[in-house]
């Protein structure tokens, strides 16, 4: 158990190298001057070649790419991810510690819709196979996931806010703030996951083990909740380690429909702005979440699964 | 001796679109105490359908019809909640591939608990008892090590034993074997054998025996009924359909398998 999981830490490292890298060459792509923009939104009235050349010396453009790269790698692991081109006064690592938990309680409210919705639907699904109840619901996920987060939004603050005026439209406050977007950004997950539960327990219930469970005169109640649902959740907990940070991710639409004062509003406004350095570390950010709860979860895997973690002793 | 199990004109099918497909035809039997049923046939040949039809253990997508009388009790006419109360208890029930019968997530000795606590009113203490005595009677070493390991790491020949011991555990009246032999290695497959012998001779239990093995029928049964393609090919004593079959199907099975027993014997002897 220990060596697996340092050698799952120390495969982590070049992992974390590559999307650095990736992530650093993918931003410095961007087909604009980042010197020129940066003095746009400074509002500096003539932008002269010389103004140019200053800036980017103040904001160490002038050096060769890698050069930059080795930089700004050195910075990050001491998380320091520099300032914000747009707004030298303020620096990154304030910007996104300021958006984070806005952002966090979204994704946090919105994968506890998930876990509350799709728990149950998908095991009633699953035990009330091709009943009414289990039509509609596959009707209801085709239908969701196939509707893209920003429409859903939309059609919830027309029809929640304006039309029923039950909640505010956007806006970041109390608990009313947060129910329409949590439920926009879980709608696809509730899908997928009321999907995902409801087939492995079927595929679980074609298993030996609950026909013998039945020969052996188990309560079905019993077959269900502690044989089958159990085995079915043990292959949810990969999904559902990768759905955290990809919930977190997934906000950037979500933020920007609802004016949600997250990292995804923080994000946009930067790739508007060319403000590399924040873009830079959102990107990295990201990359890292999902390698630490891939991870994280893999790991967990490994703990809940007797087969995983202690092995075979008798081949 | 009183009948335990009296099948008569069971049929069983299977429900698909356009109809109803048939998997048994019109198979009777009828057992007593001490008696062994032995069941030939291939797999498909509906043996193991059949077996499923008596412990009540098809869903809803299969139809059977005829009549199941256990001890007078007319099965097919039974709640599930009835049934579920006779399975595990009043009729023990052996499975083929140990290795998958048991939930890959609990240790053996929950699995058994479980099943203990379901039929057998009794504390913790009691029944943990009874597991490390049902391990000791199947001659398994170490009992309470083995109650403490999950399925993946016992042999199939162990997780075998664990099921037969599971199945006599609460003095049942029948015993169901499905192919009890067939997915263990042929070390175990003697031993796990001489295991069955031994709850046969004790007397107290009526045992149906299902095999695609002549070999392993031929040591346990007392009556044998051959299937294929669903039909009751031909039933009796077993001597006489061993030494004498009637049906065309039944004497190519045997010829077969003397056939592989003589290339067998030649073998590992060839100076004889």
């Amino acid at each position: 158990m220990k060596r697996y999981i340092i050698m799952r830490l120390l495969a982590t490292v070049p992992l974390l190298l590559s999307i650095s890298l990736l992530c650093f060459l993918f931003i410095n792509l961007i087909p604009s001057d980042p010197a020129e923009v940066a003095l746009r939104i400074r509002q500096t009235p003539i932008i002269t070649e010389d103004a140019i050349l200053q800036v980017r010396q103040e904001l160490g453009l002038d050096q060769p790419f890698l050069v930059r790269y080795a930089q700004w790698l050195w910075s990050c692991i001491q998380l320091d991810f520099g300032v914000s081109y747009t707004n030298p006064a303020r620096t990154v690592l304030g910007e996104i510690g300021r958006c984070l938990p806005t952002t966090l309680s979204l994704a946090g409210f919105s994968l506890l819709y998930v876990l509350i919705l799709s728990l149950p639907i998908g095991f009633l699904s699953a035990v009330y196979k091709d009943s009414w109840f289990d039509r509609i619901m596959r009707g209801v996920v085709f239908t969701t996931t196939a509707m893209p987060a920003y429409w859903v939004g939309l059609l919830l603050i027309w029809f929640v806010s304006i039309k029923l005026d039950l909640l505010p439209t956007s806006g970041y406050g109390g608990l009313e703030h947060l129910l329409l977007p949590a439920f926009t950004v879980a709608l696809t997950y509730i899908s997928t996951y009321i999907r995902l539960i409801r087939n492995n327990m079927l595929e679980n219930m074609r298993e030996d083990y609950v026909l013998y469970a039945q020969a052996r005169g188990l309560k079905q109640r019993n077959i269900l909740v502690r044989h089958i649902l159990k085995n079915s959740l043990q292959s949810c907990i990969t999904a559902i380690g990768m759905s955290i940070p990809q919930l977190i991710a997934g906000t950037i639409v979500v933020e920007n429909v609802f004016a949600w004062p997250g990292i995804g509003k923080l994000c946009i406004t930067a790739i508007f702005n060319r403000d590399y350095p924040v873009i830079q570390a959102y990107v990295l950010m990201i990359g890292v979440l999902f390698v630490f709860f891939n991870l994280f979860f893999d790991i967990l895997q490994y703990a809940a699964d007797p087969r995983l973690r202690q092995g075979k002793s008798h081949a | 001796m009183s009948c335990v199990l009296d099948v008569a004109n069971v049929s069983v099918g299977f429900r698909q679109k356009g109809g109803v497909l048939p998997l048994v035809k019109n198979a009777s039997l009828r057992l007593s105490a001490g008696q062994c049923l032995g069941i030939l046939g291939e797999s498909g040949s509906g043996k193991s359908m059949l077996c499923k039809a008596i412990a009540g253990l098809l869903d809803e997508n299969f139809t059977v019809e005829g009549s199941i009388r256990f001890e007078g009790l007319q099965l097919l006419r039974q709640k599930p909640e009835k049934l579920r109360r006779l399975r595990g208890q009043k009729i023990g029930i052996v499975l083929q591939n140990p290795m998958s019968c048991f939930d890959p997530l609990y240790r053996i000795g929950e699995q058994m608990e479980e099943t203990l606590a379901e039929h057998y009113n009794a504390g913790r203490r009691k029944i943990y008892t009874k597991c490390i005595e049902i391990l000791e009677l199947m001659r398994i070493r170490q009992a309470i090590n083995v109650l403490a390991q999950y399925p993946h790491q016992l042999s199939g020949g162990m997780l075998q034993r664990v099921m037969i011991g599971l199945a006599v555990a609460l003095d049942p009246v029948l015993i169901i074997a499905d192919e009890p032999t067939t997915a263990i290695d042929s070390i175990s497959q003697h031993s796990i054998m001489q295991e069955f012998v031994r709850i046969k001779e004790a007397g107290q239990v009526a045992m149906i025996f299902v095999s695609h093995d002549l070999g392993v029928l031929s040591r346990i049964s007392d009556d044998v009924m051959v299937m294929h393609g669903g039909r009751v090919m031909e039933q009796g004593r077993a001597q006489d359909i061993f030494a004498n079959a009637q049906d065309v199907y039944t004497r190519h099975l045997i010829e077969q398998h003397t056939a592989v027993m003589k290339r067998f014997c030649a073998a590992i002897s060839p100076a004889v």
